[in-house]
């Protein structure tokens, strides 16, 4: 493999971990403050058909995007309203909201464009298109580090860098802020928060706020900027990948960055390089690489590297003594 | 008095909430610019018209009778088995495994030789899981849905080398042998000169998963296992104080839902499609858990809940046909309302229910 192979690679692994970072990003203010949120994947799956309409119909990509940011906040509040209000268990309200998103796009699809689910292609300004970051042509012939910086770092489109800038954003409002700090006890002790006259109710509500705008953003990259349209079932398990990127960046920001470039570099691995042969001697699988965020979570979780310990009071509903 | 009286828990409160579902789905079908009337009409049709519905109807009924006491058993301890559509698709290759190995002379023998082979694996798939909750303390459902993701790339995975039929590009392996199939309902009727289509795939499994319900019924409510599963589930700190082990608990419950889930494939895999194929779960494995909640996780009801989905499922395929402009996803969101109003908000309606009830009760004491 040479050098520019090798840029390239990588090059694909931060477009295809744009996705997984925000959706992972998202379940961490939901999951941190005490929801468990298995419907990562239905909020995506709306939104990316939401804003492949909406930015089909006005030609312009931003009303897409703020379309499916409002769909997916919606698919977060029906969550809320059923575990934090009702309730209502956690685990089954995610499921049912995938299954809900999974029908509706492809219900609500067929009914308006009549192509089995699929919305028309996108073009022009009714997708995102690459930035061009200043130099970038001046230094492409600079050795190592001309192409680092025109092919890598240069020349994604706008919601990369928004994800990637999100990420010390959101380790700073975690632990740098009241609300961060108050959203974490939250998730840990809601008690203790209710105590000090702080709306628990209130808290967790906020955090599904942010956490169904950042999977609308991340279900607006898919349609608007990764493909140009949406496809039926388009997320294909990136929403449980995201959770299990969570699970194993134990539910910290910046490790988050890290396992959803781990997973994205698997993920364009086995998209450029799918049968690998190892010195001739055997052949490492294609389901072998894409299973891989798998079964590292698995480990992960059994507590065999290091231990994944949740938000304490996760999955349990608040109830406030009386 | 604080609860509501048996009746209205059992039979008022989830019927309000399915009565709710309908309706939202109703809504989401005129948005659509269609009569939800005729497609009410249509689906019914479509599922019990003719002995061909009806056959299509119990064979997707049969899955989900599987599927449902599958999540049913785990749930009666709390423990959220999510992992449905992995074990089934792992028991489907134990079962194919077994029914590939020898040309079996009679389906007699050959069904509980795959009986055996798909509840192994599918109770091995569960093992894992249920080991690392036990054991290791971690979260159940997150490695249930990843082990669905690794189950779905290892049949993958040998129905593309080892496992696919030599010279074709379809990732399915070899047909059974000729003694491996199962009586559909027409061979069974015949004798009794009842007509019923030949081509319908309902077969003597749908029997089966009745024998399963009423076993799983024994089991749960009148076993000393059973009770231990439902004491664990109910309260597992009493448990602990009571001498039973949480681990042993946790570990049979899952392997026996894990078995379940796994002989959901006897129906597809032998009955049906009597070869190995990529994808047979088709999602039933998830409906499992609409159907089990439903059916409020006790046999009985799931059985009428397998049924209402079966319909659904069915009537959903011969909707496409009779109303074209209404896509087949029209029976996820159904499912999916019906998940929403009888599972995560089945306090919304419950909560206002119970007030009227005390009022009455007190009233009636005044």
């Amino acid at each position: 493999m040479d050098f520019l192979q090798f840029i390239l690679t990588l090059d694909s692994t931060l477009r295809l971990s744009t996705v997984l970072l925000l959706a992972c990003l998202a379940g961490l203010f939901s999951e941190r403050s005490g929801i468990v949120d298995i419907g990562l994947e239905g909020k995506m799956l709306i939104s990316a058909f939401v804003a492949a309409a909406i930015a089909y119909e006005t030609g312009s990509v931003w009303m897409g995007l703020a379309a499916g940011m409002v769909a997916s906040l919606i698919f977060a509040m029906i969550h809320g309203v059923a575990s934090i209000i009702y309730r209502g268990d956690q685990i089954i309200s995610g499921v049912a909201l995938n299954f809900l998103a999974s029908g509706l796009t492809v219900v609500v699809g067929d009914a308006i464009y009549r192509q089995g689910g699929q919305t028309p292609t996108l073009a022009g300004t009714a997708r995102f298109s690459e930035i061009t970051l200043p130099f970038a042509d001046a230094v492409r012939d600079v050795p190592i580090l001309g192409p680092v910086y025109s092919e890598l770092i240069s020349g994604h489109k706008p919601l990369v860098y928004v994800a990637f800038l999100a990420v010390p954003l959101v380790w700073w409002v975690l632990f740098r802020t009241r609300f961060g700090l108050r959203l974490r006890a939250v998730g840990e002790n809601p008690s203790s928060v209710d105590t000090a006259g702080v709306s628990v109710v209130g808290m967790r509500f906020k955090a599904l706020l942010i956490t169904g705008l950042l999977c609308g953003i991340a279900g607006a990259y898919l349609s608007t900027s990764q493909a140009a349209g949406f496809g039926k079932e388009m997320t294909a398990g990136r929403g449980y990948i995201a959770l299990a990127a969570l699970i194993f960046a134990k539910w910290r920001p910046i490790h988050a960055m890290g396992a959803c470039l781990l997973f994205g570099l698997l993920e364009a691995v086995s998209n450029l390089y799918p049968n690998i042969n190892v010195f001739g001697l055997f052949t490492i699988p294609v389901q072998f690489t894409q299973t891989l965020p798998y079964i590292l979570t698995v480990i992960i979780l059994g507590g065999f590297i290091g231990r994944a310990m949740p938000p304490n009071a996760i999955g349990q509903p608040y109830v406030k003594e009386r | 008095m604080n609860e509501l009286p048996r009746w209205a828990d059992v039979v008022l409160v989830p019927l309000i909430n399915i009565a709710l579902a309908f309706i939202v789905a109703g809504l989401v079908v005129l948005a659509i610019g269609q009569n939800p009337i005729d497609m009410v009409y249509f689906m019914v049709k479509g599922a019990l018209g003719s002995t061909s519905s009806i056959g299509y109807t119990l064979y997707y009924t049969t899955n989900f009778i599987f599927t449902g006491l599958a999540f049913a058993v785990a749930m009666n301890a709390k423990l959220f088995n999510i992992g449905g559509e992995g074990q089934a698709a792992i028991g489907g290759l134990g079962a194919a495994l077994v029914l590939l190995a020898i040309d079996w002379p009679h389906w007699t023998l050959a069904l509980p030789a795959a009986i055996i082979g798909a509840g192994v694996f599918g109770a091995g798939w569960a093992a894992i899981p249920a080991y690392l909750q036990a054991k290791r303390g971690s979260h159940i459902v997150i490695t249930t849905i990843m082990f669905n993701f690794i189950g779905a790339a290892i049949l993958g995975f040998l129905l593309n080398g080892l496992l696919k039929k030599p010279g074709q590009q379809v990732p399915e392996s070899r047909s059974f042998s000729d003694g491996a199939h199962l009586p559909n309902f027409h061979e069974m009727l015949q004798p009794f000169g009842i007509a019923f289509n030949k081509s319908a795939p309902a077969n003597i499994s749908f029997f089966l998963a009745i024998v399963a319900a009423i076993l799983v019924w024994l089991l749960i409510w009148r076993s000393r296992i059973g009770y231990e599963i439902r004491a664990f589930g109910n309260s597992p700190g009493a448990t602990l104080f009571a001498g039973i082990s949480s681990v042993r608990v946790t570990i049979i419950a899952m392997l026996i839902s894990g078995a379940l889930a796994g002989m959901m494939a006897i129906n597809v895999v032998m009955g049906e499609q009597e070869r190995l194929i990529k994808d047979f779960v088709e999602g039933a494995g998830f409906m499992g858990i609409a159907v089990s909640l439903m059916g409020r996780n006790h046999p009985f009801g799931i059985v009428l809940a397998a049924f209402l989905f079966g319909m659904l499922n069915q009537g959903g395929f011969e909707l496409m046909w009779e109303m074209p402009e209404i896509s087949r996803e029209m029976v996820l969101v159904i499912q999916a309302l019906i998940i929403i109003f009888t599972g995560a908000l089945v306090n919304m309606t419950r909560d206002p229910i119970e007030k009227i009830f005390l009022r009455l009760h007190n009233k009636g004491a005044a």
